[in-house]
């Protein structure tokens, strides 16, 4: 083979940078799962078991918006004797108060960016403008 | 964020003007038979007989939510006005920007002859000129601004006919702000948030480059709470808030008496909020 001291040196070179992100992920802590912390105060329940919620809560966010926006059905949910307004602030952020620490856990790892947030306020937000006026 | 809307808008800029420019391509390229045979159709702004003849107009059934405000009172204690708006202020997190171009306002003061461009007059009374009025979206039945939003981010609620926006659809073309002719709509020129003096956590602020205005406290009125700026002036009788077609409502009783006068009625687009002068 003619070039034999270039191509295979290159070849080497070649897979070790194709397959940078398979054994640098292994090497590094880049691959640890999140551990998003539970809501204070010890609050277990949601309104819907929390496999489902994993999974489905940009769902559901999606139908109680356009049930409260759009069909003006604002019915208040009760679940086991607790009563939750369909809403990201008025009844997902009084449980999970630390979004910080629960929502971007996760939305961190997975590289998600959910625009929520430009509009409504974490209760660190809210709360950082209630001492004034 | 910025990005999605950014490139919508790009791509919805570039149809828009494919749109235009189709119409003028097939305009040279085809022959024009309406100006050929001259008399061959009636022009296009020609009165349909018998359609706007007002008095024949059906009422739309169900439930009209509506508002009378009475300037007199109003204007008997400008305190009352300032705290309504403050109240609506506090209530939906609206941003006081200090550089009125940048102003957002759902509920407003503004000179008589401002709000009723119908009634003003070449000599009219300085008491009529410096009458502070108030505005804020009408509510209208007939709303142009729904003909005109692109994604439905404003829409008519049939069930109460409070004329609502959906902040997560809105892509801020501002036709809607063209298409009202009472100035009732706002542009979120920069982030509200710095200039929010209190937060209202039970609702959100809203994000720069999206329209808002009044929603009728939608979200108060799910609660059984008057509107805020209805409670503002609670016990005054200065703004009745109610269902235009229920007979036996205050609102109507008030209506049934008085005599009152809607913004630009004219245009057609049947304001469900009255005024007393
Ligand atoms: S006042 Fe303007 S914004 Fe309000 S419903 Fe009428 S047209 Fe729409
Ligand atoms: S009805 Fe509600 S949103 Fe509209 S002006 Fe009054 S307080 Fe503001």
């Amino acid at each position: 083979m003619y070039n034999k001291g270039t191509i295979i040196p290159g070849l080497i070179l070649f897979v070790l940078f194709v397959t940078f992100p398979i054994w640098f992920n292994g090497l590094t802590t880049a691959g640890d799962l999140p551990k998003p912390e539970l809501p204070p105060g010890g609050e277990k329940q949601c309104v819907m078991p929390a496999d489902y919620m994993r999974a489905n809560h940009m769902q559901l966010l999606n139908e109680w918006r356009d049930n409260v926006l759009r069909d003006g059905d604002r019915e208040i949910l009760e679940i086991n004797g607790k009563k939750y307004p369909k809403g990201l602030q008025m009844a997902c952020m009084t449980c999970h108060s630390q979004k910080e620490k629960f929502c971007d856990s996760c939305h961190t790892y997975a590289a998600v960016d959910p625009y929520c947030w430009d509009c409504h306020l974490t209760p660190n937000e809210a709360g950082s403008k209630e001492a004034m006026h | 964020m910025d990005n999605k809307r950014r490139k919508f808008l790009k791509i919805a800029g570039a149809s828009v003007l494919a749109g235009i420019g189709a119409p003028a391509v097939i305009k040279l390229t085809a022959a024009t038979p309406a100006l050929a045979s001259g008399h061959g159709e009636a022009p296009a702004h020609a009165p349909a007989p018998d359609a706007h003849g007002g008095h024949a107009e059906e009422a739309p059934q169900g439930v009209r939510l509506g508002m009378v405000i009475d300037l007199r009172k109003m204007n008997e204690n400008p305190e009352m006005l300032d705290s309504a708006i403050a109240a609506c202020i506090a209530a939906h997190n609206i941003p006081e920007f200090p550089d009125k171009k940048n102003e957002v306002k759902w509920i407003w003061k503004a000179p008589f002859e401002n709000v009723f461009t119908d009634h003003s007059a070449s000599h009219s009374a300085a008491k009529v000129k410096n009458f502070p009025s108030v505005a804020l979206c009408n509510h209208c039945d007939d709303p142009p601004c729904v003909r005109a939003c692109p994604t439905q981010a404003t829409f008519r609620l049939e069930k109460n006919g409070i004329v609502a926006m959906d902040f997560h659809r809105c892509i801020g073309c501002r036709f809607c702000m063209a298409a009202c002719p009472y100035g009732a709509r706002s542009f979120n020129w920069q982030d509200p948030r710095p200039y929010i003096k209190k937060y209202n956590k039970e609702f959100p602020s809203r994000m720069k480059g999206v329209v808002e205005k009044c929603n009728f406290c939608g979200e108060r009125l799910a609660l059984g709470q008057e509107p805020a700026c209805v409670e503002a002036c609670k016990g005054t009788g200065a703004i009745v808030f109610g269902d235009l077609n229920d007979a036996k409502s205050e609102i109507r009783a008030v209506l049934d008496k008085e005599f009152t006068i809607q913004r630009k009625p004219t245009l057609g687009t049947k304001p469900s909020v009255f005024y007393i002068v």
